[in-house]
């Protein structure tokens, strides 16, 4: 606020200045110039008339002479003043209209607009910080669920493309350095309903930045950051950084899964899934024969170390081996061409991975690579978002796209945060259990990805279970699962993890009781969700789903019922 | 030398020269206070409160509500004029006079003030 009047003021000093001088010089000079009565007496205005005379003059409103008319002196004296008066009037609008024009002015009318639509804020929001692939595709998944999120970004134009595009809800954006504190509160990093703060700029040194001034300035909420080299992840973690996530690191772990057990990582990509996205197939990556690296960076190299954990020992091509740090027997060259993977032996291999930092060359290894060998497994990097067509067309076996890898795991971080802890519970289970899981889910739901929703058994979350619990009721987790319409048919949903006092049961039976302060996770339909919500939160509804009574809902009809009437 | 001391200087003193120019001799006696002096120190004292408009120090905002307090005053007395000699039609007399002075003098004492706030500013500084 403070900002505004100061440029105002700061402005208008001149132009303000020029119309006091003009008015006080008109005003003097009419009062000094004598007139002339008709009968040749001489006449002075005095400085009442003289101001009226002038306000309207100069405004150029012009009601006459008056209070008498005019001599010729007089009029000589007017003919200047209105020239005088109407520039400085130009002028000053003239200032004005530029001012409300003006960049910076804008600027600071839009940051003060911003930071009162944030204090406003009533509902919980995450604070995103960086508006770049990643930021708009977590963004996206974000409001797809109908959650609230605040961007900073320090590209203006990014922040004009956020409101072009088509969000469920309405996302306010900030133009700033988020590395700036004083920029990070302006977007609620202290407002209580600030629930996690997410450092996605592709600038280390911002992240970190971010994550330090969360850490201090709001200690309680969750700080997720990108990070993309060893160094500054140890440092974020150093001052208890929530979760740091190393795109490469994810996805060459997400494919040591597919490769140690095809079924899990299958699971792993439907829980995860967006909303509306259809079921994925199953993949299996060969694991006797031998595999190809193209490109050793950050994301070859985690893949590389992956697969050797698996046994596999892959030959590496790479175009900068010196710089890279690439192991033994690398070969040199982009893997573009088909001599370089012949050398590396393209016809005997099974797997492929196209992972350099340039998208055309990747799309080209695997049309060479193809034509080479056409059963190849492909893994493809996508550098850019902008090039998905042309991945598509290309049809890689697993497609792995940096900025969707960090959007996707932050959304699960940030909505449902116990599906990880399932996750990592599920590597311990073999093949089987992922596979009847799979059967499972498949019959709850048609094509598309299941829903997976968390419960806590609160007052807000659950008020009918809760009081009912408190009160003294038994009530088990089928319970929870019956139809509220219905109660011998079950609603299409699969309680996958039971929470409980630090107990952690995966698939829990269903004869488990529930108490006050439990957390389920659970996938299923839509539908199954909202059917849920009214046995968690109606008392008719959990009542019926109890007893299979319809209990009386009105005080009156109670008061009959008690009575025996009914 | 910083221009803009000097300018804001002349004016700030120009302001309490002319008051007090105006506001001397016998309090209700119209032919001691006349009407030109009056108009130059409404119009100085405006200047001297515009220029003091966005500056962010605290002796500006100090100086810039001295100022405001004169410009306020001095409108009051003009207004007092105004509608004396044409509205309410009692013409000039010694009451009326006596309380125009009064208000120019109260406009007085907050250029004073404003005067005083610059030379402690002045002395402060010491360059």
């Amino acid at each position: 606020m403070n900002n505004i009047f100061f440029l105002i003021f700061r402005r208008m000093r001149w132009p303000l200045l020029t119309m006091v001088t003009a008015y006080s010089i008109a005003v003097l000079g009419l009062v000094l110039v004598p007139g002339q009565h008709a009968d040749g007496e001489i006449w002075h205005m005095d400085f009442f008339h003289a101001f009226y005379f002038v306000s309207f003059m100069s405004t150029t409103i012009g009601f006459g002479e008056i209070p008498h008319a005019f001599s010729e002196a007089q009029r000589l004296w007017v003919m200047f003043s209105v020239y005088l008066t109407v520039v400085a009037w130009v002028y000053a609008i003239g200032n004005i209209l530029a001012l409300v024009q003006d960049r910076t002015f804008q600027h600071a009318l839009d940051e003060l607009r911003f930071a009162r639509r944030i204090r406003k804020q009533r509902e919980p929001f995450f604070l995103v910080c960086g508006y770049g692939e990643t930021g708009s595709a977590l963004v996206q998944a974000l409001t797809d669920r109908d959650q609230n999120v605040v961007v900073i970004d320090v590209n203006a134009e990014r922040v004009n493309m956020l409101q072009l595009q088509n969000l469920r809800q309405y996302v306010p954006a900030l133009h700033g350095d988020a590395a700036r504190p004083v920029h990070l509160l302006e977007a609620g990093l202290e407002h209580k309903k600030c629930q996690g703060v997410v450092a996605l700029t592709n600038v280390n040194e911002v992240n970190l930045k971010i994550a330090i001034t969360a850490k201090l300035l709001h200690p309680e909420i969750k700080v997720i950051c990108r990070a993309d080299s060893q160094d500054v992840e140890d440092n974020m973690a150093s001052f208890g950084t929530d979760y740091i996530i190393d795109p490469y690191e994810a996805f060459a772990r997400h494919l040591a899964t597919a490769l140690q057990n095809p079924a899990l990582y299958l699971l792993h990509d439907w829980l995860t899934g967006v909303r509306h996205q259809k079921l994925g197939e199953p993949v299996y990556p060969p694991q006797d024969g031998g595999w190809i690296v193209c490109g050793f960076g950050r994301f070859g190299s985690a893949i590389y170390h992956r697969l050797v954990d698996e046994k596999i020992e892959p030959v590496v091509i790479e175009a900068h081996p010196e710089t890279t740090n690439a192991p033994e027997g690398v070969i040199k060259g982009r893997g573009t061409e088909a001599v370089t993977l012949e050398e590396a032996g393209i016809r005997e291999v099974v797997g492929l991975v196209a992972g350099t930092n340039n998208d055309a060359n990747n799309l080209s290894i695997i049309m060479t690579a193809r034509q080479l060998n056409p059963g190849l497994f492909v893994i493809a990097r996508q550098n850019h978002l902008d090039n998905l067509n042309i991945f598509d067309a290309v049809k890689a076996d697993i497609r792995m796209h940096p900025s969707s890898v960090i959007a996707n795991r932050i959304r699960v971080l940030l909505g449902t945060p116990m599906l990880y802890e399932f996750m990592s519970l599920a590597m311990y289970e073999d093949d089987q259990w992922a596979c009847e899981l799979i059967s499972r889910v498949l019959a709850v739901v048609h094509d598309q990805v299941p829903e997976v929703w968390e419960v806590e058994i609160n007052d807000e979350e659950a008020l009918a279970v809760n009081s009912a619990l408190e009160a003294g009721a038994a009530i088990e987790l089928e319970d929870l699962l019956r139809d509220h319409r219905e109660r011998d048919s079950k609603l299409s949903c699969i309680p996958l993890l039971h929470l409980s006092k630090g107990a952690r049961v995966t698939l829990p039976p269903l004869n488990t009781r529930m108490k006050s302060g439990d957390r389920l996770l659970i996938c299923g339909s839509m539908s199954a969700r909202s059917r849920m919500e009214w046995t968690l939160q109606n008392d008719n509804a959990l009542s019926y789903v109890l007893t299979g009574q319809v209990c009386a809902q009105g005080w009156v009809w109670r008061l009959f019922r008690k009575n025996g009437l009914t | 030398m910083n221009p803009e001391k000097v300018v804001f200087g002349f004016f700030i003193v120009l302001a309490l020269t002319l008051n007090f120019g105006f506001f001397f001799g016998e309090l209700d006696n119209p032919d001691h206070h006349h009407v030109y002096e009056l108009f130059a120190a409404v119009v100085v004292n405006v200047i001297a409160t515009v220029l003091k408009f966005g500056d962010r120090t605290q002796m500006g905002a100090v100086l810039l509500s001295t100022s405001l307090v004169a410009v306020l005053q001095l409108f009051a007395a003009a207004l007092v004029w105004g509608v004396a000699e044409h509205i309410s039609g009692t013409g000039m007399s010694p009451v009326v006079m006596a309380s125009i002075v009064s208000l120019s003098g109260g406009a007085m004492l907050a250029n004073v003030v404003s005067v005083v706030l610059l030379v402690i500013e002045t002395v402060m500084l010491r360059r």
